[in-house]
């Protein structure tokens, strides 16, 4: 589904990735960890397609396109997904308006009809579910004065209706109390499915306990310094991320 | 410069007054006096260095003489807000035309009608309220305004009346305004303990032509009253609109404004609300569209004169093509105004790169135990917002349009009155080649 080969990307003149390969298959959950500054975020941005970097080498395809041809509206039309670390507040649009144009930009792409607002709240009806969330949520504006933990759950809320078939959930977990991190993480959970793929992106393991990934990567210094099972997520809690710096000379 | 107007008041003297006025001819005359004496500002008066108001004061401008009587209600209705059915007061061309308007169903104590029936029947009242608000001093458009003094609207609600339905003073140029001044004096007068929403609108069914509209609207809110006051400024974008709205208000009072700003080639409202008593709340909410080469000003002072009141203020602005936005917002705080809070707010945002704006946060506060506070922001949408909305599908162009409509809906969202808020979305919308 996905494979990223070498690639480098800067922010300014600073180089934040310095050669990334890393390749994601269809029904597989990654996690992606690694030290504050690791370019771990970067990495989900520069995915998605934020206009803050740019990329200097390497390739991304996804299903086969070559994705960083691709607008960032056109990824998302293609079916990537980027949960925010901080969600933006849009305040005087309501949460209902926000989710229906990305619902329909997406269908539109796909050639399918537009949805009304009627059909649309059906179907929020059911999504609403997998964040354990109430509808009144919808007629806010879209994030703001959401408390922290009411952010991230409305970015899986957006995941869950706009049904993307990659997902980079950018440390969903940061700012969470252990309720709102169960629910935002059963409601991952629940989205899982053999045609889609999730990549977990977070500095801590504690996420991990919840949304159970195949393989973890640890980045650090803008590379992928080692690759393992989720066990290797567990040593990281245990040991730390120095010793792993340490071992491959990686500056900081 | 000043000359044809002394000449044309000259032509008209005594003639525009209603029997049992005789107290406003000596008023139009200092006014006429006052005028003739300061003539127009200089673009060296610095409280009007940035409104070009050249072409007003080089042009040469007949009175304006209402309307030919082609206009049907049906040309009104687009700016009706979906209620024809609402208390009515239209004019065309600057002069009232009584066989457009509707009473409405307004209660007994409640009167919305021409101001020269209100001369007629509420001599009293006018006598009282009348010019007595906005000071002749304030600025030689006021004089102006006050020595041709002839048309208008005048509300007056009673005492502990709440007023279900809105009134409309509604003001309306067609073709033959080409070329003209008009110089509407309104006058709202809501009795103590009554609540009551106005609407007064500029608009025109002529959007090519040329013409002048030089408005003055006073405004008493009794001790204890509610009134919410919106003002929408549709003029043609070739139209030049110079505006003020004086307001006195008396204890334990609330007035919120709205002021909308999208017409003229050059246009200026002035809000100036005195706070004459304590315990008084003030909002004032504005927004301004311009595009194209329309100057937009918008000034605004509040006299927090007694202590224990409350003022806030928000006014955005969003500036295409080479168009210009001007923001003053004044504070006054006098010694004896302690616990006063006025909180002041001014963003811009700007779609093009050859759109500006000035703006100036003027607050003179004399007392020390206050909370006062003020910004202002002039800049382009916020990148990672736009980013955030691409991200979710939707294309560059539609972000831009979603985000840009948030920033105004922040501020449209203030107005209480739904019909009329959901007819300044849907100007906004319109505005922005829609979502």
């Amino acid at each position: 589904m996905l494979e990223i080969r070498n690639l480098r990307a800067t922010a300014g003149d600073t180089e934040i990735l310095k050669g990334i390969d890393l390749t994601v298959n269809a029904g597989e959950v990654h996690a992606v960890m690694g030290p504050n500054g690791s370019g771990k975020s970067t990495l989900a941005q520069v995915l998605a397609g934020h206009p803050a970097y740019e990329v200097t080498s390497g390739s991304v395809r996804y299903r086969g396109q070559d994705l960083l041809d691709l607008e960032p509206e056109e990824r998302a039309q293609a079916g990537l997904f980027l949960a925010f670390q901080y969600p933006v507040e849009i305040p005087g649009v309501s949460n209902a308006y926000f989710l229906r144009a990305a619902y329909n930009e997406i269908r539109k792409a796909k050639g399918l009809e537009e949805v009304d607002s009627m059909d649309f709240l059906d179907l929020l009806e059911e999504k609403l579910k997998v964040v354990e969330w109430e509808p009144e949520i919808m007629s806010r504006a879209v994030n703001s004065g959401f408390s922290g933990g009411e952010k991230k759950r409305n970015e899986i809320l957006q995941m869950a209706v706009l049904d993307p078939t990659l997902a980079i959930l950018d440390e969903t977990d940061s700012g969470l109390d252990i309720d709102a991190l169960r629910i935002v993480a059963a409601g991952v959970n629940k989205l899982r499915r053999p045609d889609n793929a999730i990549i977990v992106v977070t500095h801590y393991q504690r996420l991990l306990n919840y949304i159970i990934p195949d393989f973890v990567h640890v980045l650090s210094g803008g590379r992928i310094v080692k690759s393992g099972g989720k066990e290797l997520a567990l040593e990281l809690e245990a040991r730390g991320y120095e010793w792993l710096e340490d071992a491959v000379g990686a500056t900081p | 410069m000043t000359q044809p107007f002394v000449q044309e008041f000259e032509a008209q003297d005594g003639t525009g007054t209603a029997e049992g006025s005789k107290w406003l001819e000596p008023v139009r005359r200092a006014a006429m006096e006052r005028f003739a004496r300061t003539g127009f500002p200089s673009a060296r008066d610095e409280e009007w260095r940035f409104t070009p108001i050249a072409p007003i004061a080089q042009g040469t401008w007949r009175p304006a003489a209402g309307g030919s009587g082609q206009v049907t209600q049906g040309d009104l209705s687009p700016f009706q807000f979906g209620h024809a059915d609402w208390a009515t007061v239209v004019f065309l061309n600057g002069v009232h035309v009584e066989a457009l308007s509707s009473a409405g169903r307004l209660p007994a104590g409640v009167r919305a009608v021409g101001l020269g029936e209100a001369l007629r029947a509420d001599a009293g009242l006018l006598e009282r309220h009348l010019t007595r608000h906005a000071p002749l001093d304030g600025s030689p458009f006021t004089a102006l305004n006050t020595a041709f003094l002839r048309e208008g609207g005048v509300v007056h609600v009673g005492a502990n009346i709440d007023l279900a339905a809105p009134i409309h003073l509604l003001f309306v140029t067609t073709p033959e305004s080409a070329g003209t001044v008009a110089h509407p004096r309104n006058l709202i007068v809501v009795e103590r303990g009554a609540r009551a929403s106005i609407v007064e609108s500029y608009v025109t069914l002529a959007p090519g032509e040329s013409y002048w509209t030089n408005p003055v609207t006073e405004v008493a809110v009794g001790a204890g009253a509610w009134v919410e006051h919106t003002r929408i400024q549709r003029e043609s974008e070739r139209a030049y609109h110079v505006g003020l709205t004086h307001v006195d208000q008396q204890r334990d009072s609330h007035y919120r404004a709205f002021s909308l700003a999208m017409g003229g080639a050059v246009a200026r409202h002035n809000l100036h609300v005195r706070l004459n008593d304590e315990n008084i709340e003030t909002l004032m909410y504005g927004l301004y569209l311009t595009r194209g080469d329309q100057v937009t000003d918008s000034h605004t002072a509040i006299y927090h004169d007694q202590p224990n009141c409350r003022s806030w203020e928000v006014y955005k602005g969003i500036l295409d093509g080479r168009s210009r936005g001007v923001f003053n917002g004044k504070v006054f705080v006098k010694p004896e105004a302690q616990k006063t809070n006025a909180k002041q707010t001014n963003r811009n945002l700007l779609l093009s790169d050859l759109a500006r704006v000035d703006t100036k946060p003027q607050l003179e506060i004399f007392a020390d135990d206050v909370k006062c506070t003020h910004g202002a922001t002039v800049g382009r949408l916020d990148e990672v917002a736009r980013f955030y909305a691409r991200s979710r599908g939707l294309p560059a162009a539609a972000a831009d349009r979603l985000l840009t409509y948030a920033f105004a809906a922040e501020v449209v969202d203030e107005v209480a009155l739904v019909p009329v808020r959901q007819e300044l979305d849907r100007l906004v919308l319109e505005r922005l080649g829609g979502l």
